[in-house]
């Protein structure tokens, strides 16, 4: 099947005007005669279930946590963007668009991304609105500052703490939908199953993970907002309880996955410290802005930072990159520590870190503006590594961050399911193979506040639906398979635990599709997954019962929903024979050892289709066209 | 109710690559960590709400003093699932403090040790080597037991769905920059805003009371330009819905301050008071009023 993006026509500044105008209307009095399923509470589905609500729809909203608040957005630090231009610092929504599609690495739909850029003022003044305090000048306007290496400010922020107030922002407003009686709300709920009738989604299998009940809910149109997979690879910078399962089950149920292989990892995070490690922590990419990025120039230079002169020391990023320097994007940044600690100039106990220097800004503006700037960061970094960075340079290093790849969606942010929707971190769409920094909340809000209102409209307006209950069998199949999953997780009684599990898993693929691939390494990555799921199939301990709160068995599930995912991820990585953004295959790079892509054979989105677990899952394409940008080597130099 | 049981002692390792970290090279994990530090845990349990609990203690071995409190737990949990036993359910995801899931009391002080903390961010290097740590849930009739360390604080949605936001429909509102706010209310609101939710300042509460929490809410919102129109309504009806959750009053302990992860300031709580007041004054007769706060 050719997959078609539903793209409108039109010139590339008009085509989100004339589709809401051809977009069908629902009659205010009929909206209330619709339910909508939003699965998930972070920025993108918050945003939609208060939005939708506010029009008139049913709305019924899970989450896994105890409360929506406490969605994984609520952690984001740095900013949201916004082509707002109240810097005239040269700023555009174009400019917005192009640095997107650029900073992506070429592979992302234009014409999703221009309305991305948008809609990006519109989000702030609906935020303001909400009471976000951002930071603001003396003079009283919204305060802005350059991010992950813009050459423009366009970033707004509230403290380190962005996601959390833009999200208490948009839980405040679904809770005052829940408070009017417009929207339904299951926290602690997992979703199991996506529910599928006659090809058109039509539901979901929810476990109450309080009681243990399984449950089944009917609705008009199901929306995932669930997040990203960041942690396949076990440690990652997401919260603990972020996965794969609700998209992976609509994946098995038909929904494509697309990209996979696109993950981006964050050049600034604290390095890992040991086996017993949770996760792990991000630095803020704004650090960046004034820390200074070494290693010592010789190898095995096992002297105390302090102790190394000037001389002996190598600012690897300065030098390679002298117009960007230290603020390259983040997989360019990532890339070169992890260069720098293959050639053995790695520093800390483990040789897997970088310093970031303040060293440099501190002597330029003082302690105190340094403090004023990143004290809570700074505080952080010293809580959690015991060292004081005011007095010597932080030690960073990689970490899994973000996803880019997600459930395929069209221009209307629907899946190949015809009443399946997706927004937020758990789509594909807006990013391409690298997601500029500051953009993940701008694309949670934008799909959720302005996007979905319209698209979903369009679908329900044109769409006959018949009226089925919870009896029906689509239903109590989901149901049975849910269930039969879980008795099988807990019929096993092995000897090993699921994170130890997780955390081989995790290895593997940081190891084999991390931060470099190779084909061999992707491939033999691909035998040893299948290994390991075997294993974990065979030998997993899990106590406790179904019918009642068991953290043990809710961890199970999503280790073997990622046991499953992390083949396509694989799959994918070995399909796309090209280095793009964050999918850095080294058989394809320049002399400087810069990511090279192939656009004649690779500019296009791969969705995969789920052929059975174990099997290898067939590659749709859809066809990227660049009509307005041209497609250049990425040049930071 | 209390037996001991002994886990951590190393044995069963599992098949996992803790000698590895994570990007390939050897990190100086396992040898060095084998029982740094030990100590014993009074652990509340209990099955579900109707369950009655106790203590049940655990010997924790092969601890680090650079192990956060949630991954000792973690340790213990694993090596309580090796042999077949049901782990410790306690709260948590971000494990970065922000997003106020988790709630332990750690020797009867909610997020234990540390000032400006929450549980997660408590670090194993605040203990001896050797001492015997408590470990309870949050304690509060508006909080009850769910399973084990986690409770049910839905009742904190319900305050904030009462009235914790400001009522602008999605597209209609105004120009961002068309409200100026000094950067002094600007810093000041976000002083209040970030209130992760979390529940300590109930849990240490002898009455309690949520005044902190709905203080910080309230405050928030009502110095801003854009939650004028709604300030008198918000701060009736969440002290109301506060009131009906079943929270007692502020009597001013003072104690909520002190544990508050995001050290929320107790002058809040006075304005609150204020707001209070004056929504009395304003609107007697007009608005449902309750009697005390
Ligand atoms: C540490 C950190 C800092 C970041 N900083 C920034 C930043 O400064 N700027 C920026 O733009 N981006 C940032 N990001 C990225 C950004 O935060 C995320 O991409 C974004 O918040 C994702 O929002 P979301 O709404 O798509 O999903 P999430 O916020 O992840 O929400 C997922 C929701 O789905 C629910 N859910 C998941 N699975 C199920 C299931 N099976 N059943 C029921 N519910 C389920 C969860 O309970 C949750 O409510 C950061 C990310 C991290 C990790
Ligand atoms: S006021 Fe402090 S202690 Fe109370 S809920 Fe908020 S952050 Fe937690
Ligand atoms: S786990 Fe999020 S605040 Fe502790």
């Amino acid at each position: 099947m050719a997959l078609d993006g539903h793209t409108p026509g039109g010139p590339l500044a008009e085509k989100w005007d004339r589709h809401r105008f051809d977009l069908k209307l629902v009659n205010p009095a009929n909206k209330r005669k619709h339910t909508v399923i939003i699965v998930g509470t972070g920025l993108a589905g918050a945003s939609a279930a208060a939005t939708l609500a506010e029009l008139g729809y049913n709305v019924k909203s899970f989450c896994i946590q105890d409360s929506p608040r406490r969605a994984h957005s609520i952690a984001a630090q740095g900013g949201i963007n916004a082509a707002k231009n109240y810097q005239n610092d040269g700023d555009s929504v174009y400019r917005l668009f192009y640095d997107t599609i650029k900073g992506g690495d070429y592979r992302a739909r234009e014409a999703n991304v221009y309305r991305l850029a948008q809609e990006s003022v519109n989000i702030i003044d609906q935020c303001v609105a909400q009471g976000v305090p951002f930071a603001r000048e003396y003079g009283g306007t919204l305060a802005n500052r350059s991010f992950g290496g813009a050459q423009v400010s366009r970033t707004f922020y509230a403290r380190g703490q962005t996601g959390q107030q833009l999200l208490l922002g948009a839980y405040g407003s679904l809770m005052r939908q829940v408070h009017a009686g417009k929207v339904e709300l299951y926290a602690r709920h997992e979703m199991l199953e996506l529910v599928v009738v006659e090809g058109v989604a039509r539901g979901i299998v929810t476990r109450d993970l309080t009681t243990g009940k399984m449950e089944s809910h009917v609705a008009d149109a199901v929306l995932l907002c669930t997040g990203g997979y960041g942690n396949a690879f076990f440690l990652s910078t997401n919260a603990k309880g972020s996965n794969v399962t609700a998209s992976w089950r609509a994946h098995r149920r038909g929904a494509y996955f697309a990209n996979p292989c696109y993950t981006q990892i964050h050049p600034t995070c604290i390095p890992v410290a040991g086996g017993f490690q949770a996760k792990l922590t991000l630095m803020s990419e704004s650090l960046r802005n004034d820390g200074r990025v070494w290693v010592p120039s010789a190898p095995g230079d096992q002297r105390a930072p302090e102790q190394i002169p000037e001389g002996d020391r190598d600012y690897y990023l300065e030098r390679r990159y002298p117009s960007f320097g230290n603020l390259v994007p983040r997989d360019v940044a990532s890339r070169a520590a992890k260069q720098a600690c293959d050639e053995g100039r790695g520093v800390g106990a483990t040789g897997r870190a970088v310093y970031l220097d303040f060293a440099d800004a501190i002597r330029r503006d003082g302690e105190s503006l340094i403090r004023q700037k990143y004290g809570n960061l700074f505080q952080m970094y010293e809580e959690i590594t015991n060292e004081n960075p005011y007095k010597s340079p932080m030690r960073i290093y990689p970490a899994v961050h973000y996803t880019m790849g997600g459930l395929w969606v069209d221009y209307n942010l629907m899946s190949n399911l015809p009443g399946l929707f997706v927004l937020g971190e758990a789509n594909f769409s807006d990013h391409g193979a690298n997601r500029l920094g500051a953009s993940a909340l701008m694309q949670g809000l934008s799909d959720g506040y302005f996007v979905i209102p319209y698209t979903l409209g369009g679908y329900i307006a044109g769409t006959p639906l018949t009226d089925i209950n919870t009896s029906h069998p689509a239903f109590v199949d989901a149901e049975k398979e849910a269930q039969g999953r879980l008795d099988a997780l807990l019929a096993v009684q092995g000897k090993r635990t699921v994170d130890d599990f997780h955390r081989e898993l995790g290895l593997l693929l940081w190891d084999h599709c991390g931060m470099a691939r190779t084909g061999a390494g992707l491939t033999q990555a691909l035998e040893r997954v299948r290994e390991i799921r075997q294993q974990f199939w065979q030998n997993v301990t899990v106590s406790g019962s179904t019918g009642e709160l068991n953290q043990a068995l809710e961890r199970a599930g999503r280790v073997a929903d990622f046991m499953e995912f992390a083949e396509t991820m694989i799959h994918d990585a070995l399909a796309r024979d090209e280095s793009c953004g964050g999918h850095f295959r080294e058989e394809h790079q320049t002399e400087e050892g810069e990511a090279r892509r192939d656009d004649e054979n690779f500019a296009h989105v791969s969705a995969w289709e789920f052929t059975g677990p174990g099997e290898k899952p067939t590659l749709h394409k859809e066809a990227l066209e660049f009509q307005n940008v041209a497609l250049t080597q990425r040049s930071y130099k | 109710m209390s037996d001991r049981t002994h886990v951590g002692c190393g044995c069963q390792r599992g098949a996992s690559h803790e000698g590895a970290g994570h990007g390939g090279a050897a990190v100086h994990v396992d040898e060095r960590r084998v029982n740094v530090m030990s100590v014993r845990l009074r652990v509340w349990r209990q099955k579900h709400a109707g369950d009655k609990g106790g203590f049940v203690e655990y010997d924790a071995g092969r601890l680090t003093p650079d192990m956060s409190f949630l991954e000792m737990l973690d340790v213990v949990n694993e090596d309580l699932q090796r042999d077949g036993d049901e782990p410790i359910a306690f709260d948590s995801d971000c494990r970065e403090g922000i997003c106020g899931a988790c709630s332990l009391v750690i020797d009867g002080v909610p997020h234990g040790p540390g000032q400006g903390v929450t549980t997660c961010q408590v670090y194993m290097r605040n203990f001896s080597d050797g001492a015997t740590i408590t470990i309870e849930p949050w304690r509060a009739q508006a909080f009850p037991v769910v399973r084990d360390l986690i409770v049910d604080r839905s009742a904190f949605d319900r305050i904030i769905g009462a009235g914790g936001y400001n009522s602008t429909n999605t597209g209609s509102a105004t120009d961002a920059n068309s409200a100026l706010i000094s950067q002094a209310q600007a810093e000041e609101a976000f002083d209040a805003a970030a209130c992760i939710g979390c529940g300590a300042c109930v849990a240490t509460c002898k009455n309690a009371s949520a005044m902190l929490f709905v203080a910080a809410k309230v405050k928030h919102l009502n110095i801003l330009p854009q939650g004028q129109p709604e300030r008198r309504q918000r701060t009736v009806a969440m002290l109301k819905a506060m009131d009906d959750e079943g929270f007692g009053h502020c009597t001013n302990e003072y104690e909520c301050e002190a544990v508050c992860p995001k050290e929320i300031s107790v002058e809040h709580i006075a304005f609150l008071n204020r707001e209070y007041l004056r929504a009395q004054v304003l609107s007697s007769g007009m608005r449902p009023v309750i009697t005390e706060a």
